[in-house]
């Protein structure tokens, strides 16, 4: 128990440390690197609670997929290299930064008051719809109901990613002129007439080819 | 304090849900950073996502859980994409610069 709850604020200790070091560091390109710092740190956590399909999904998509494809367009965009603009406040004369500290605190206080009032009344929460065995893995019961269950909203976050590809595809695409490519439909209505082409060669002359 | 109970994962995701709101009002640098902050603030909701689940013995929390980051994965993609095509344009993705709506 103590071990669960030592790892428990060394896995949470890293966790706030990264978030905060995201929002305040100057280069962007570490930045990313303790967003990932971050998820994998919290999926750290949810595999200690015991949630390890999700932890596992975690650094799956997050460390591999989604912060690989934020370094990807830090790099491509070159902007890592605007340092020295911590907070820079030349655009309002500064006024955001205790007015977003003011909302932020207000926001971490509603936070915990509601948490407080979960402590309070613990039974506030027991309409169980899908219970949890102990006799099958976490990822077995998670495909159990994933499949059965919740079939349509699986096929529907299928197409939202479906849909999300399309658009990322059309939105950065961009015609390029001179790029010789491929056309199918002059390919296969191409005629004999076009292509072949019959001369009478004299001896001694060759053929003149006046393409 | 070494028995670690579901107030212990809901403060922690309060602390980085906090975390989140704070990077994108103090943002002045660029924009990815304040889709980072985004993401955090969608880790802090499947925290306590999970942390629910398993308390009260409940399995949806963690299928939504599973929603919640196909729909976040789809999200940054998009905003990645936005984001290129913007600076693309006009040269520039810092926060005070973007100002063609007039905000």
């Amino acid at each position: 128990m103590i071990a669960h709850s030592v790892f428990f604020y060394i896995f949470s200790l890293i966790a706030i440390v990264s978030a905060v070091m995201v929002t305040v560091s100057k280069n962007t390109v570490h930045s990313v690197f303790f967003l990932i710092l971050d998820f994998i740190s919290i999926s750290c956590l949810f595999i200690m609670i015991g949630a390890e399909f999700l932890g596992m999904i975690m650094l799956i998509v997050y460390v591999g997929a989604v912060a690989v494809l934020f370094l990807f367009v830090v790099m491509m965009l070159n902007v890592a290299e605007q340092k020295g603009q911590w907070f820079s406040s030349r655009w309002d004369g500064g006024t955001h930064i205790p007015v977003g500290l003011l909302v932020s605190l207000i926001i971490f206080f509603e936070l915990i008051i509601v948490i407080g009032g979960w402590k309070y009344k613990p039974d506030l929460l027991n309409s169980l719809s899908i219970n949890v065995s102990n006799e099958v893995t976490n990822t077995r019961s998670i495909g159990n109901v994933l499949y059965t269950d919740y079939i349509l909203l699986f096929q529907i976050s299928g197409m939202i990613l479906l849909v999300a590809m399309i658009g990322a595809i059309v939105l950065t695409y961009r015609e390029r002129a001179g790029v010789k490519r491929q056309s199918y439909v002059k390919q296969i209505s191409r005629e004999r007439d076009e292509g072949v082409d019959l001369v009478d060669a004299e001896r001694n002359k060759g053929v003149k080819i006046d393409a | 304090m070494l028995s670690i109970g579901l107030g212990h994962y809901l403060t922690l995701a309060a602390i980085i849900f906090t975390i989140g709101v704070v990077g994108i009002f103090l943002n002045r640098k660029n924009v990815i950073v304040i889709l980072m902050s985004i993401e955090l603030i969608l880790l802090a909701v499947n925290i306590n996502l999970v942390a629910f689940s398993i308390f009260i013995n409940d399995l949806s929390g963690q299928i939504f859980t599973l929603f919640i980051l196909t729909v976040a994965a789809a999200e940054a993609a998009i905003g990645l994409a936005i984001i290129v095509v913007y600076f693309r344009n006009s040269d520039t993705i810092r926060v005070e610069e973007i100002k063609n709506l007039k905000g």
